[in-house]
């Protein structure tokens, strides 16, 4: 390749000068452009985390559950019995905007083949997907187009490859109309002796390509900003990859029957970078050399250089070494499930990523230059930022009830049957609690054990304080757990910030990320991997900071305790209490949102030791069956749960009583942590256990057929039909989307 | 009772109607791969949902030319009982075992839902334990459910008593509301709805063991006699 190194080439390709010194000092002598490019994917934010790093370190990674931490394809965690989960966040943010059908369904699919790539067979899926607000005047119908693509995206890849989508978070907010955020976790069952790594072990071993073919697709696009560097393609092709559902799922099938020959003894997706990543992160975790020749690659069009090839990300790939001998254990099982399957190159010991193409040698780097020397920052950081005043407006309502409705009917808080029936959410007949539940729970077939998993994040929480609304996510996640019986265990997240080279977007970050460690730390759920999305921002504005949080549990497996009220004549007990929130906590709040168009003050205070107490109560109560339903309070507060609670098939409502000195507005509607709505038929039980366990318990009133009515002493609060607010919640989304369902 | 579980590739609902069958049911259950040219010596067959061929062309258009369909067909030529699910109605559509179509939903959009079903005739080996008029509620999952033929087949059906299922709250557009159709010798029955998704007191409900049910004990006498 005769294409000279010139500084504008390596601006092209995103890396600074003083990194380009690095790759010189690193290779003592100038790269090729094949190896420019390879070192530019490599040493990516995505791939590198070069910006997080030095944070990243500070998040508890250990724990007795813990068998596999940060650092390999997904993480993996004992559930007993001889079976782990392997479960893993990542995004899709940007393909999501640029084309959303094709963005979230590849972000579908390469979370999945993180899963499997393991040698865990997916069980379970959950979006966490951020939109513009769907009624804005200017970007409403944009935000719209892309909401309907993500969703169908996430479907169309979901349901053909046969994974269930169980549960997951959609929130509407101005700051995410020009970088929606689509955030992916999936989850996956194995034995614990059938746990594969992305390693390249055993020099000689044979290197096997398996999967779709390579395209031009995914080219990065640093490579198509520049034509001077691009020899014959002229043609620009899409950034956004197409994703093919039934390629997966029998890429899925394939490699767990073959891993079962035993004959396999490292095995990586090709994700991001593809060819790139998979060759030289293998080895380097193996303290081995990769060579390959790329005309061995079964390739979708002719004439690609060695360049396209090795930064080509064409989805449904797969990079496997087999025992030198047992090849044809490996390629028969693809051939029978009809796939490509082809010995590309071979184990060496030099520790050298060396690429070939018909012979002649196009790039020769060390493995661990690429993987493990990528650059570090300690990027600086000051006060996060933070636009949000310390005061808002005065809190009076001019009805109750109302003000009740617009929660209701907002979209954060309204029902997304709309979005969640689009996906098979049942599919695998594990499914006990799906979308719309508490947390969703997945029975493991062959154990007693079931899994739940609840994911959660709070930009506005954050935006006011992200340490602070980090922590209230995780406490958030581990009480949607402990509210359906589970014992939280540990955490994977996604953090979705601005561009980390602002010192006061790094800052949210640091502040985060130390929130995440604190909280995790308290709760004992350790984090055993995630994501990091940076650089969403749009013409210098940047999102909410949004950390976004997966929690995963384990309870028996039984029938799951339901979150509606489930007849009337029940008590009803807030445990955890009221609560006591100062005029600022309002500020973060649904009803700010909705009711007042504004984000101010601060979020609600979160006490770790209490809140554990609570959800230690709740978990004691569910196992004992003294429960006939639970319910956690979250955004839109007291009020809103009470609702939530009475939109079940019988439109079983709630009277409650109360008595404080709490202004109306406060009472029902402020977000405070640590409370659960739960109704019993032995009060007397619960109210004892709470007292056990030093935790607050209020008796608040009974449930009653077909209305929602809130007293404080003797105040009517909120008197409605259960059926009126039930059908504003139930409708709003298609309302706000001007697509109503059809039949 | 031995019943064979068609696997095509992008068959996703194979392992769901392997468990029903051996552990709701306590029945032997054995997959069929899709290049099998022989059932051996099955009692019943069953079509599980997924997206065989990764259904990019049209459901069930390339299933029907599987070696295993061909196999399927003499099954059921020779009075063998066979039940398509969801896209195994959608295959059995294709190969001409059922008259009809299955098209896109009439919502335009996949729909993953329970419905509330009515036992149109109990004249079958997989309704004959249900009530005629007998409410069900199973749930279905697909893109391309609704059922459609000309009105002269959907006329000679109805007279024949070959409706099996009827929804109640239909949920794709589906003519007469039509679930479930049986073949002219009452061997082959296809349904959008899936039964094996509500065989187990922990998926909510247990409606799918009317169905599955009839069909175990109807293969039994078969076997019997």
């Amino acid at each position: 390749m005769s294409s000279e190194i010139t500084p504008e080439v390596v601006a092209a390709h995103q890396l600074s000068s003083d990194e380009y010194q690095k790759i010189l000092s690193l290779l003592g002598r100038e790269p090729s452009l094949t190896e420019l490019g390879i070192f530019s994917v490599m040493w990516s934010e995505h791939c590198s985390y070069k910006s997080t790093r030095v944070h990243l370190k500070k998040l508890p990674t250990e724990s007795a559950h813990v068998l596999q931490g940060p650092g390999e394809n997904a993480g993996i965690i004992d559930i007993g019995d001889g079976v782990a989960i392997a479960f893993k966040i990542e995004s899709h943010n940007h393909p999501s905007f640029i084309e959303p059908f094709q963005g979230a369904a590849t972000g579908v699919g390469g979370i999945l083949r993180d899963i499997f790539t393991m040698g865990a067979r997916p069980i379970a899926v959950m979006d966490s997907i951020r939109f513009g607000r769907l009624d804005d005047p200017v970007t409403g119908a944009r935000n719209r187009r892309i909401l309907e693509g993500v969703v169908s995206g996430i479907a169309h890849y979901g349901n053909c490859f046969g994974v269930p989508t169980v549960g997951g978070e959609c929130v509407f907010e101005k700051s995410y109309e020009g970088n929606p955020l689509v955030n992916v976790f999936a989850l996956g069952v194995f034995k614990h002796g059938e746990v594969f790594y992305g390693k390249a072990i055993g020099v000689g071993n044979p290197v096997i390509y398996v999967g779709a073919k390579t395209g031009r697709d995914g080219i990065h696009g640093a490579s198509m900003a520049s034509a001077e560097f691009t020899e014959e393609s002229k043609q620009k092709r899409p950034n956004v990859q197409v994703g093919d559902p039934f390629m997966e799922k029998l890429l899925l099938e394939a490699c767990l029957e073959a891993m079962k020959t035993g004959a396999i003894v490292g095995i990586q997706d090709m994700g991001a970078a593809g060819l790139t990543s998979s060759t030289c992160e293998m080895g380097s975790r193996a303290g081995t050399g990769v060579e390959i020749d790329l005309a061995q690659v079964p390739q979708r069009e002719a004439g690609m250089t060695p360049y396209e090839m090795m930064l080509s990300e064409s989805q449904e790939r797969m990079l496997l070494v087999a025992a030198k001998g047992r090849e044809h254990e490996v390629l028969s099982v693809f051939k029978k499930w009809g796939l490509d399957a082809t010995e590309i190159g071979v184990v060496t010991d030099d520790g050298m990523l060396r690429v070939k193409n018909n012979g002649v040698v196009f790039a020769e780097i060390p493995n661990r230059a690429l993987a493990d020397e990528a650059p570090k920052y300690h990027r600086p950081f000051t006060k996060p930022l933070r636009d949000a005043p310390v005061d808002g407006p005065p809190i009076k309502s001019k009805g109750l009830t109302a003000d009740l409705q617009a929660l209701l009917s907002s979209g954060d808080l309204c029902s997304k049957r709309w979005i969640w029936q689009q996906y098979d959410y049942q599919v695998r007949t594990n499914t006990l609690a799906g979308p719309g539940a508490e947390a969703a729970i997945v029975r493991i077939k062959g154990t007693e054990t079931s899994v739940a998993m609840a994911l959660d994040g709070n930009g506005r929480y954050c935006a006011l304080d992200p340490r602070a609304g980090t922590k209230l996510i995780v406490a958030e996640c581990c009480r949607n757990l402990s509210t359906v019986g589970a014992l939280p265990i540990a955490t994977t997240n996604n953090l979705n910030f601005g561009n980390p080279e602002r010192p006061e977007i790094m800052a949210q970050i640091v502040e985060s990320i130390e929130g995440l460690a604190e909280a995790c730390r308290f709760f004992e759920v350790p984090v055993t991997g995630g994501n990091v999305s940076l650089y969403n921002e749009t013409l210098g504005s940047p999102i909410l900071p949004t950390p976004v949080v997966g929690i995963v549990g384990t309870l028996p497996t039984a029938l799951p305790l339901p979150l509606r009220f489930a007849k009337p004549g029940l008590s009803i007990v807030l445990l955890g209490g009221l609560g006591q929130p100062a005029m600022a906590e309002m500020g973060g709040t649904q009803y700010a949102k909705v009711i007042q168009d504004a984000l101010w003050g601060v979020p609600p205070k979160l006490d770790m030791a209490y809140e554990k107490r609570v959800q230690q109560t709740v978990r004691e109560l569910v196992r004992a069956k003294l429960l006939a339903s639970a319910h956690d309070l979250g955004e839109g507060g007291l009020a809103v749960a009470l609702a939530e609670c009475s939109f079940g098939d019988g439109n079983i409502g709630a009277d409650i009583h109360l008595d404080t000195h709490l202004g109306p507005e406060m009472l029902l509607f402020h977000e405070g942590p640590s409370r659960i709505l739960v109704t019993t038929q032995s009060p007397e039980n619960v109210l004892a256990a709470a007292h056990r366990n030093s935790v607050q318990a209020v008796a608040i009133g009974a449930t009653l057929e077909a209305r929602v009515t809130i007293r404080n002493r003797n105040e009517i609060l909120i008197d409605s039909a259960v059926e009126d607010l039930k059908g504003l919640w139930a409708r709003a989304l298609e309302h706000l989307l001007h697509n109503p369902v059809l039949v | 009772m031995k019943i064979g579980i068609v696997v095509f590739p992008g068959s996703n609902c194979d392992h769901d109607a392997w468990y029903a069958v051996s552990e709701n049911l306590q029945q032997q259950a054995e997959f069929v791969w899709h290049e099998s040219a022989s059932l051996g010596n099955l009692d019943a067959v069953i079509l599980p949902g997924g997206f065989a061929y990764g259904d990019y062309l049209r459901c069930g258009a390339i299933a029907k030319f599987s070696p295993v369909m061909a196999a399927v067909k003499r099954f059921a030529a020779d009075g063998g009982l066979v039940l398509g699910v969801c896209n195994g109605f959608q295959v059995l559509t294709e190969c001409g075992l059922l008259p009809g179509a299955l098209v896109r939903n009439a919502g335009l959009k996949f729909v993953c839902r329970a419905v509330e079903l009515e036992v149109a005739t109990t004249n079958s080996p997989f309704t004959h334990e249900a009530e005629k008029g007998q409410r069900l509620t199973v749930p279905v999952a697909h893109g391309e459910g609704c059922y459609i033929a000309d009105e002269r087949v959907l006329d000679e059906m109805e007279d024949a008593d070959r409706i099996a299922l009827r929804y109640l709250d239909n949920p794709n557009g589906s003519v007469r509301n039509i679930a479930g159709i049986l073949n002219e010798q009452r061997n082959v029955m296809g349904l959008m709805p899936h039964p094996e998704r509500v065989a187990d007191p922990l998926m909510g409900g247990t409606d799918g063991l009317t169905i599955l049910q009839s069909l175990v004990h109807a293969g039994m006498s078969v076997s019997q006699s």
